[in-house]
């Protein structure tokens, strides 16, 4: 492992929108930008937490639109790179031309892990823009690795150079990963790249990302100071530090990372970022991370418990982008109560 | 009685079989064809084995038998990419097309909302919108009926089964046409669409989340008085269409969730979006099968070549 060259890519600026209700203001997103980009951090996030197009009653009004997000980070930085996310099913094309014009480099898309076939419009268009075009694999945990690969082939069969195993309820454990990366890693052509993205609502979020670097992964998510849905996103700052102690080569500066998340990105939290009842449980009962304060709201609205609430989402088996069902099952909740 | 109107079903996937076992039950329309491609196809073997006469050869393995089997009406269940073709050769012989595809030529229809409008246009190609856009408009229009809404935006979460090869590949179009649909059928002055697919097993019913901002307070009696009469309408050919909670009003917002559960004909009961389009056409095809068989639509080419 001592040789590896990895690559981290931020997520504080996309996933950490979900804890900050797509309320982040374009200062604050061209300054943690600019720091990022100044500690090494080769690839920034931007989008709407639910990506491109996101903007919606169901998900949240972000304060500004995609467009002057990407427009305010893309003129900010030197010499990072920006991506965007895009969920087929709720951004388009149209959105992906978007971002591709304003100067965005790397687009991600993502579908829930048994759903790679939605993809194939916006993938293979990405690949005929010229971007740097990977496949999101979300709630990876719900499907078994052999299955997995058959979706990732797929998307790397539309145009996909790297394909993600995404543990969006940060559900799995480092065996998990191990068992996924390394069968995406052995079966994927040599060329296609392997990433994974972590949440730490069981804490596992450095272990999981090691598992994956050790089984060929060399593209990792993580977020300054873990802001991100949930109990956030792997820290990237206390990952890339065990990067340099265990020699693997991430190119970003250890004490400027943790400068930014220190004093760029806690300072904005609405709340501190930590293992709660309710992110507990969305490891243990493997649910999207973005539903935590979805369940919060609706828990205070009908008197009913948050982590109640999450839990009957994971035995619905909901998936990423059900958060409308969240309120559902609270009315149905506080009615059976009476 | 007016007499059954001959039916030819473009299309032998789940919709394109539904729809045949639904409009076999038809006072209005008689299925006496089904084009598919495959030869395999299990809706082609369900058509014959309902006395319906198949081809394998697409569109042009039907054309030749239009007017000998007097064909006066087609529905296609294909994708938008094929229906542009097909809708074109059908307007050239006249024979009046229901689209179930989200290519959306033709004027949307929605029959609770505007299948009353269609009545006396003579047009020649009617579109059925989306899966989620027959779920969710009436609902949109049950709001917009009793004051005005600013914006509307749907969830539609479908049973990944009931999500077949053609709108995996444009799932864009759903989101697209449905949003559409919302404003030029719902009445919103701004529409939004997300569909959602879920694998769970056993596959989950059809639900439908529709979110309205009202431009003003809204009027909370007359909005839920107006949402429980639309149900009921849907309830005359969607006998499994639910108001599971709501209308909820918080502020400007008023939230509608509901329940789509289908027939079973051909499809499971689950695959309400699939059974809501299906039952759409027929509705939409029994509505305009008098005009047709009255000579109405004797000629009218130029018409509707003019339209598009």
């Amino acid at each position: 492992m001592s040789a590896r060259k990895i690559v981290l890519h931020d997520m504080c600026l996309r996933d950490g929108m979900h804890p900050k209700r797509h309320q982040i203001t374009l200062e604050q997103m061209q300054s943690i930008a600019r720091g990022l980009d100044e500690a090494g951090v080769p690839l920034i996030e931007v989008t709407h937490g639910d990506g491109l197009g996101g903007a919606s009653v169901n998900y949240g009004f972000p304060l500004h639109t995609d467009e002057e997000y990407l427009r305010a980070v893309i003129g900010t930085v030197k010499r990072a790179k920006i991506s965007a996310l895009l969920l087929p099913g709720i951004g388009t094309v149209e959105h992906l031309r978007l971002a591709k014009d304003l100067g965005v480099a790397t687009i991600r898309v993502a579908t829930h892990c048994t759903e790679a076939d939605v993809s194939e419009q916006h993938i293979s268009l990405a690949r005929k823009l010229g971007l740097d075009t990977v496949g999101f694999l979300m709630m990876a945990h719900m499907l078994e690795p052999a299955k997995l690969v058959e979706q990732a082939l797929l998307m790397e069969s539309y145009g996909a150079n790297c394909i993600y195993c995404t543990d969006s309820a940060g559900y799995m454990l480092p065996d998990d990963v191990k068992a996924r990366i390394s069968m995406l890693r052995e079966r994927l052509q040599p060329g296609t790249e392997i990433g994974f993205h972590g949440h730490h609502n069981l804490a596992m979020g450095i272990a999981n990302s090691l598992a994956a670097v050790e089984c060929g992964a060399v593209r990792i998510d993580g977020s300054a100071a873990g802001l991100g849905a949930g109990a956030g996103n792997t820290p990237l700052e206390v990952f890339n530090a065990v990067c340099h102690r265990m020699g693997i080569d991430t190119g970003v500066d250890v004490m400027r990372l943790a400068d930014v998340a220190e004093e760029l990105v806690t300072p904005i939290m609405d709340e501190p970022i930590r293992i709660d009842r309710d992110s507990l449980v969305l490891g243990y009962a493997g649910v999207y991370s973005s539903f935590l304060l979805f369940a919060k709201r609706a828990a205070a609205k009908y008197g009913v418990g948050s982590a109640d609430i999450l839990i009957e989402m994971g035995r619905m088996k909901t998936v990423g982008g059900q958060e409308d069902m969240i309120e559902d099952v609270a009315i149905n909740m506080a009615r059976n109560k009476q | 009685m007016a007499k059954r109107i001959n039916a030819a079903l473009i299309g032998s996937g789940n919709i394109g079989t539904d729809l045949m076992m639904k409009a076999l039950r038809s006072a209005e329309i008689n299925p006496v064809w089904m084009v598919g491609i495959d030869p395999a196809s299990d809706g082609l073997a369900q058509a014959r084995a309902h006395g319906l006469k198949t081809t394998t050869a697409g569109v042009d393995g039907l054309l030749p038998h239009l007017a000998a089997d007097d064909i006066r009406i087609a529905f296609d269940a294909t994708s938008a990419y094929v229906h542009h073709e097909n809708a074109r050769k059908m307007r050239e012989v006249g024979v009046v097309m229901i689209d179930l595809t989200p290519a959306a030529i033709g004027p949307f229809c929605v029959p609770p909302v505007n299948l009353a409008e269609h009545a006396g246009r003579r047009e020649m190609n009617v579109n059925m919108v989306t899966c989620g856009g027959q779920a969710t408009i009436p609902m949109v229009a049950a709001v917009s009926r009793v004051q005005a809404v600013d914006y509307a935006e749907i969830v539609a979460t479908v049973a990944s089964r009931s999500a077949g090869p053609g709108t995996r590949k444009n799932i864009d179009e759903f989101t697209r046409t449905t949003a559409h649909g919302i404003e030029s059928v719902g009445g919103a002055r701004r529409g939004k669409a997300i569909i959602i697919l879920n694998p769970a097993e056993p596959p989950l019913i059809m639900r439908d989340t529709v979110h309205c901002l009202t431009a003003t307070t809204p009027n909370q009696q007359a909005i839920t008085d107006s949402v429980k009469k639309m149900i009921a309408e849907v309830q005359r050919y969607v006998p499994g269409y639910t108001l599971k909670n709501g209308p909820v009003f918080d502020g400007n917002r008023v939230l509608i969730y509901l329940e789509v559960e289908g027939l079973g004909d051909y499809l499971p009961k689950y695959a309400g979006n699939l059974d809501i389009m299906t039952a759409a056409a027929l509705r939409t095809a029994e509505m305009l099968a008098p005009e047709i068989a009255a000579g109405a639509y004797e000629q009218t080419t130029p018409q509707s070549g003019a339209r598009s």
